[in-house]
């Protein structure tokens, strides 16, 4: 029988795994892709929290919501690399270091 | 094992594989396509947990949207000639135990816990429900969303436009 605490643990395992793009990545845009990871593991677990608890559907409501956030995260931030990349001709994050007093 | 725990398996084994392609891979396209199939065994883990509308919306906005803007930006922001559009790997070892703790941290909450699970109902529709759910008891946060969404493209265009006067 299939549980909540398979789902939290595949949520984590996904979890760990954005976290650990996001650590070792150079290029910026795949550290978003592992912020996305982040995020899909956040929905996993709201969903299967609406589905094993309270018997309401405001999980599903809040993933969508993360769901409205991450779409918007994204265009900004894609916006920012492709300015970055202009100035700098560069998509890895250690040498956007202009601001380093 | 019965059907769904076999399905239920299948899905997690496809999101957590992709999952770790995304991370290790060295191509950038790589990461990429494994990506489209991690948000499809999201997708699938969704139908699993009785969320169709959910699972639905994953496929339009994440594969339809957020998958084909990443693959713009890699595009964008190599040069076309170059081919082989390599993405570097730094501080593995101390990234990988950072997140290796944190998977057995989480893991060993969610299994201690004691969760305060009801019996889950057979599966209904629920889009419906969702629809009157964001139109009444939600429709605040729901119109925060859409000027937020709003706000966030125009900015992001205003970001990358080119001035013609600089």
């Amino acid at each position: 029988m299939i549980g909540l605490t398979h789902y939290l643990v595949v949520s984590a395992a996904l979890f760990s795994l954005g976290v650990l793009g996001v650590l070792t990545r150079r290029n910026a845009v795949n550290v978003l892709m592992g912020i996305e990871l982040i995020l899909n593991s956040a929905n996993i677990n709201l969903v299967a929290f609406s589905r094993f608890g309270a018997g309401n559907l405001n999980g599903q409501l809040f993933a969508v919501f993360v769901i409205v956030i991450a779409a918007a995260e994204v265009a900004v931030a894609l916006a920012i690399v492709l300015t970055l990349y202009r100035l700098r001709r560069t998509p890895n994050l250690d040498e956007a270091d202009i601001l380093k007093g | 094992m019965t059907v769904g725990a076999f399905v239920f398996y299948l899905f997690a084994l496809v999101t957590v594989g992709s999952a770790a392609v995304v991370v290790l891979a060295r191509s950038l396209i790589y990461c990429a396509f494994a990506l489209l199939f991690t948000f499809f065994g999201v997708a699938g883990l969704y139908v699993m947990l009785g969320a169709d509308f959910l699972a639905a919306t994953q496929l339009l906005v994440y594969v339809g949207g957020i998958l084909v803007l990443l693959l713009f930006g890699v595009m964008l922001t190599h040069k076309l000639y170059d081919l082989d559009l390599r993405s570097e790997v730094t501080q593995f070892w101390p990234g990988l135990a950072m997140a290796g703790g944190l998977f057995l941290v989480l893991t060993a909450t969610a299994v201690k816990a004691e969760w305060m699970t009801a019996s889950p109902r057979p599966p209904a529709p629920t889009t419906e429900a969702i629809g009157q759910l964001f139109l009444g008891q939600f429709l605040l946060p729901f119109e925060a969303a859409s000027i937020l969404l709003l706000v966030a493209l125009m900015g992001a265009a205003m970001i990358v436009r080119r001035k013609k006067d600089a």
